[in-house]
């Protein structure tokens, strides 16, 4: 039985339809990222999950009880972090903790048992516990607020963007207790930063506009938008837009700029045409010539000058936006400004840089 | 129902606890025993001579003003500071029904207006020493305020419930409590059965002054236990309204 199961789920905030027809499914041990610009509806699928809305139609589900039918069951099931930890800043961390426990409906024994294991868990030393909680940083926060979505041992872990406001080196700790998380619970993670949740889980679910538009592991839904490479070349732009649209090898491209006769367009290859790049290889695993190698061929043959053929590999934050289908530029620039102030140089994993492989 | 009693005393022991704790609740302590005392020696003692009988009414006169006032102030940040600061996502995620948590909002400001209620004891205490009023005449008074101060407490709940601000959730509760004590005006310009229907709703006219007078009536603790209830499941009726809107 999956510990989460979500059919048709529909929301109205008023007219507003920010639920569209949500369904997916969970399986325990799972760790799964919820993916979505601001205001797509993420926040409204896990709060329904969390039980503190429901659900204008559809099934929602958690360990088999219905949000609806039995809400105080699932929410005993549940262990929600919103974005802002739900913390009490005059409390002590312990003090806190007991207090959320018991209302999560453990006796005052079993909190007192399981403070030090959650707290070791979540990196809240002994010193840190004895604190009022509005001395201590965000970072601590945070920790105290999963500290308390896992205390009573709930079967599901929903954590809303739970990297925000952390600095780099915050990030890489909640990433690292996020994974610890697995060995009891099933978790699911927020974000509108793909980069962050590629790290962190299993599988992604992409919600744009209230609607499931993809789901899948991150090589999947890379896979499914096709690959993207940057081509630069020196010559008529006229003469490489009517080359490019001959290629097969190419499912479609646009010219990105013309500075005189320096042109670059951005190449969108047929699924698996260019596994060799995709995998970073250099093609030699020898299945004979790749589609890089062929379009480069013919780009030389018709004498145009290849100046740079980079992989546009990584841009996560791009392939969200192909799935989702807001190309904007604008947006791009947004998104990738965003995910680098977020993650920091320590957290960077350079995907935000075209890889570039030089072929010419 | 055992998990609605626990829940409802947990959530009433952290409340309580943030009374205690903050300046803002003791404040009001202060505020109003300083009213009360003012009060007490301009117009209950005065200059003329007066019953002591009469002194102690004056007293619970002025005092159910000061208590009226004291649980609005006290109940405008119950819900709507939870609201404020986002630590409602804790109350409302636990695995507690709705009605636990507006319980314990309301016991909890209940036993700290109980204790600022009570700490204005000495008061009828100098009247018991130095004229002659009797013990239930105290009593009857104290159970008034008492009363009156739970419904008070039940709008006020009510009020906290309906806005983020507290100064909006105040002005509201302010707003019911005003548009009760009021009713009694009311009455006097309409006809039957109007009339008899707004002077019944009156907060303070019909059902207090008898409380004042030295007499518990059944009629008036009925009369302020329905408007407690009436409130109070008006706020659990607007959380469970929350989830859905």
């Amino acid at each position: 039985m999956p510990i989460v199961r979500v059919e048709n789920l529909v929301r109205y905030y008023g007219q507003l339809r920010a639920l569209d027809g949500v369904s997916f499914s969970m399986e325990k041990g799972e760790i799964i990222g919820v993916l979505g610009l601001n205001g797509a509806g993420k926040t409204t699928c896990l709060r329904i999950l969390a039980g503190l809305l429901t659900p204008t139609a559809g099934v929602a589900e958690v360990g088999g009880k219905d949000v609806l039918d039995d809400p105080i069951g699932v929410r005993s099931l549940v262990g929600f972090l919103p974005e802002e930890p739900p913390l009490y800043l005059d409390m002590t961390v312990e003090a806190f903790l007991r207090h959320a426990g018991q209302l999560k409906g453990m006796s005052r024994a079993d909190v007192n048992a399981r403070i030090p294991e959650v707290c070791e868990r979540t990196g809240l030393d002994p010193v840190t516990r004895r604190r009022i909680i509005g001395e201590l940083s965000h970072g601590y926060r945070k920790r105290v607020g999963i500290a308390q979505a896992i205390l009573h041992k709930p079967a599901l872990v929903i954590l809303d963007e739970p990297i925000s406001g952390l600095d780099p080196a915050q990030i890489v700790e909640m990433r690292r207790t996020v994974r610890a998380l697995r060995d009891e619970h099933s978790v699911m993670v927020s974000s509108h930063i793909l980069t962050e949740i590629s790290q962190t889980c299993d599988r992604i679910l992409v919600i744009h506009d209230g609607r499931l538009v993809a789901e899948g592991a991150e090589e999947a839904l890379v896979g499914g938008v096709g690959n993207r490479m940057l081509l630069t070349v020196r010559g008529e732009a006229a003469k490489l837009e009517a080359l490019l649209s001959e290629r097969k090898e190419i499912k479609s491209h646009s010219m990105e700029s013309v500075e005189g006769d320096i042109v670059t367009a951005l190449l969108t290859l047929e699924q698996g045409a260019d596994e060799s790049v995709r995998t970073g290889s250099k093609g030699s695993e020898g299945s004979g010539e790749s589609a890089v190698e062929r379009i480069v061929e013919a780009l030389v043959a018709s004498g145009l000058g290849v100046r740079r053929l980079a992989e546009a590999q990584g841009e996560l934050e791009k392939v969200f936006l192909g799935i989702t289908g807001t190309p904007s530029r604008d947006d791009v620039g947004v998104m990738e400004s965003a995910a680098a102030s977020e993650t920091g140089p320590e957290v960077d994993d350079g995907s935000n840089e075209p890889k570039s492989e030089e072929v010419a | 129902m055992e998990r609605t009693f626990r829940g409802a005393l947990l959530v009433a022991r952290r409340d309580l606890s943030a009374y205690v704790n903050s300046i803002w609740g003791w404040i009001i302590v202060a505020a109003v025993l300083f009213l009360n005392g003012l009060m007490f020696n301009a117009f209950a003692m005065g200059d003329v001579p007066r019953y002591s009988h009469e002194v102690l009414e004056q007293f619970f006169f002025f005092s159910s003003g000061t208590t009226m006032i004291a649980a609005v102030f006290l109940t405008m940040r119950l819900i709507a500071e939870e609201r404020q600061t986002g630590t409602d996502v804790l109350l409302e995620g636990a695995p507690l029904p709705d009605g636990a948590i507006v319980a314990g909002k309301y016991l909890s400001a209940m036993a700290f207006l109980t204790l600022l209620i009570l700490l204005s004891l000495y008061m009828p205490a100098l009247i018991f020493v130095n004229g002659k009023v009797g013990i239930p005449h105290i009593f009857a008074g104290y159970v008034g305020l008492l009363a009156l101060g739970s419904a008070v407490v039940a709008i006020g709940t009510f009020g906290s419930s309906l806005a983020r601000s507290q100064v909006v959730a105040a002005v509201v509760a302010g707003a019911i409590v005003v548009g009760l004590l009021i009713c009694w005006l009311l009455a006097r310009v309409t006809g039957p059965p109007f009339s008899e229907v707004l002077a019944y709703m009156s907060l303070f006219d019909r059902h207090f002054r008898p409380f004042m007078q030295g007499r518990v009536q059944t009629e008036a603790l009925v009369y302020y236990g329905s408007l407690t209830f009436l409130f109070l499941y008006a706020t659990t009726r607007v959380l469970t309204w929350r989830r859905w809107r």
